[in-house]
């Protein structure tokens, strides 16, 4: 124990903590951004590039001064391009969430579909499929289902745990835990029942997927993935607080229960957008925030921010594989997300030292 | 500084502080003795708004707590619990820094440069200062109760109030942390700490109030709190009570 490397003492993210003059943190938390910034931008490229029809980069250059109208450029702008936002949008948000959760309960285990969430948005897209919605109100009855299913599970979870005048956050989980438990029995109730052509679309939905063939939804998913990352950066201090204990949080001043309802809201919108439009994507909202722990440290104000942006490349990297390993055909890009997450987050935790 | 009058409370439906009345002067050091489950702890958590009044009221400077707003509390009053079970992610110099937090105002987001000096000197004045760059993980307990009290000192508080800040600890770190509040009491710091040492309490406060069952039992000097009778009576055992000569207060031993 003595004679350990003295610079494994300092916690990650610290290491030119103490120059002295401006807080150097500062430049260091602005260095990762940068550096996950550009993981991101070359992940980005990496599944513009690649395919079932192969696009080498220089022609992708080209297309994008030549214009609109060729077959290319539709496959780049129309096919792939969407499907990156949407993973950015998906994966910062979970991974956002997962931080929020995890920093509120102080509870490593806890992940955006802890609460039950996935169970409610699931439960919603099973009804909803086998009530025959998609063919009578159309193809956005199938996130509108599900988005409906996990805001009712959260109404119900909310509304159990905060009788009386606070929420009491073990409560809350442990009500988020059972609930979650009746709806996949619900589900499995339902499928039990339903038609054979009806179970193909319920589990292609549960397995997650980044198609998504509506831009407008999109674009919804995505501002309000963005603004939940934004708004929950205003508590990033709270958040530090928070992790001291809710104790502790009170004694330096935070509204402990306007800030927990408010932030338990924002992760709920956010999982519930992000379930509703792809699917139960797993792992995402678990391991990025743990993983970006290890990288840069236990600070809300630069894990917010780390996890959004490596949270978003993990989802869209995710994806592009399951694109291209057995192409034309795809794998559910849940299964990557769990094999390659998993994979490399046991590997994290063999390396290093780490305490939650 | 503090006033607790006719003061009730409790959790829920459990009342744990009955009929209260004391006052704690400005630049005070008082202790808070009772057995287990007298109601030192609530009495900590009452004084520092975490669990409102069901009866009475305490002032601050003449103000309820209750009706103060959360920040403006936290800057004046900062509170040493005891050491809450999982450790904080963070370095030494960061948990410190969290104690400038009741400071800043709504939506600000980075420390300022008067910030960390205040961190760095309440590191400097527990001694810990080599310990900055440290994971909280990584601290003994000692360390971590300076730690602490470090961080309670960056809040800039007129009254500090401590849950046991000595439990757990050796002999040197108790005698360390007691001389380290004597001596910020010295400079003007009014300090309610709840002590299970008879006699460090003794030793180190000039005010001593005793709960038992939820009731003020007694208040005062040590001198006037610390007596055979009414220590055996309270704790249901049997001690004795010897002034030693060389030092101030009245010091307890057990009999067999």
């Amino acid at each position: 124990m003595c004679n350990r490397n003295p610079k494994s003492e300092i916690p990650p993210g610290h290491r030119h903590l103490r120059v002295g003059g401006r807080n150097p943190k500062y430049y260091t938390w602005i260095g990762w951004t940068f550096f996950l910034i550009t993981i991101l931008l070359g992940v980005v490229v990496f599944s513009l590039a690649v395919g079932a029809v192969d696009l080498p980069l220089r022609k992708a250059f080209f297309l994008l001064t030549k214009g609109p109208g060729t077959p290319e450029y539709a496959i780049l702008f129309e096919v792939r391009l969407p499907r990156i936002l949407l993973g950015l949008a998906v994966g910062g948000g979970l991974a956002i969430s997962g931080v929020i959760l995890q920093g509120m309960f102080r509870n490593p285990l806890v992940e955006p579909y802890t609460l039950g969430i996935s169970g409610g948005a699931a439960l919603g897209v099973c009804l909803n499929i086998v009530a025959d919605g998609p063919r009578v109100f159309g193809p956005l009855a199938t996130p509108a289902s599900g988005f409906l299913g996990a805001m009712g599970i959260i109404f119900l979870v909310y509304a159990i745990s905060a009788r009386g005048e606070a929420i009491r956050l073990s409560r809350l989980l442990l009500i988020g835990v059972m609930v979650s438990f009746m709806a996949s029995s619900l589900i499995m109730l339902v499928m039990a029942v339903t038609r054979t052509e009806d179970l193909h679309g319920i589990i292609f939905w549960i397995m997650g997927s980044l198609e998504e063939p509506s831009s407008s939804l999109i674009r919804v998913t995505l501002f309000i993935s963005l603004g939940g990352m934004m708004l929950s950066f205003l508590f990033a201090v709270d958040l530090n607080a928070l992790s001291l204990g809710e104790e502790e949080a009170f004694h330096l001043g935070v509204e402990v229960d306007r800030v927990k309802k408010t932030l338990f809201v924002i992760a709920s919108l956010l999982t519930g957008c992000c379930v509703a439009v792809a699917g139960i994507i797993g792992f995402v909202g678990l391991v990025v925030p743990h993983l970006m722990r290890l990288l840069v440290g236990g600070d809300h104000r630069i894990l917010l921010v780390a996890s959004y942006i490596s949270g978003a490349a993990f989802l869209i990297l995710c994806d592009t594989l399951a694109r291209v390993v057995i192409a034309p055909t795809e794998f559910p890009v849940g299964v990557i997300t769990g094999l390659v997450g998993g994979a490399v987050f046991i590997y994290a935790m063999s390396r290093k030292s780490y305490s939650f | 500084m503090v006033k607790v009058e006719d003061l009730s409370c409790g959790y829920g439906k459990e009342i744990v502080l009955k009929d209260m009345s004391f006052e704690v002067k400005t630049g005070q050091f008082v202790g808070l003795i009772g057995p287990n489950g007298s109601g030192k702890t609530t009495m900590i958590r009452a004084i520092s708004g975490l669990l409102s009044p069901q009866k009475g009221v305490i002032l601050l400077n003449g103000k309820p707590v209750s009706r103060k707003r959360r920040r403006e509390l936290a800057s004046k009053i900062a509170v040493v619990t005891q050491s809450p079970e999982p450790t904080p992610p963070f370095s030494v110099e960061e948990f410190v820094l969290l104690g400038r937090v009741p400071h800043w105002s709504r939506f600000q987001l980075l420390e300022t440069k008067r910030d960390v000096e205040i961190a760095e000197r309440a590191m400097t004045l527990t001694g810990i200062s080599s310990l900055s760059g440290r994971g909280m993980g990584k601290l003994s307990g000692g360390q971590r109760q300076l730690a602490n009290l470090a961080r309670a000192l960056a809040q800039g508080p007129d009254l500090l109030l401590l849950d046991e800040p000595t439990a757990h600890l050796d002999i040197g770190h108790q005698v360390h942390i007691m001389r380290l509040l004597k001596k910020l009491n010295t400079e003007a710091l009014t300090i309610v700490a709840v002590l299970h040492d008879l006699n460090l309490a003794s030793l180190y406060c000039q005010r001593l109030i005793l709960l038992n069952k939820g009731r003020l039992r007694s208040a005062g000097h040590p001198k006037e709190v610390l007596t055979e009778e009414i220590i055996n009576e309270v704790y249901e055992t049997s001690i004795v009570v010897k002034e030693d000569p060389y030092i101030s207060g009245p010091l307890v031993f057990p009999v067999q």
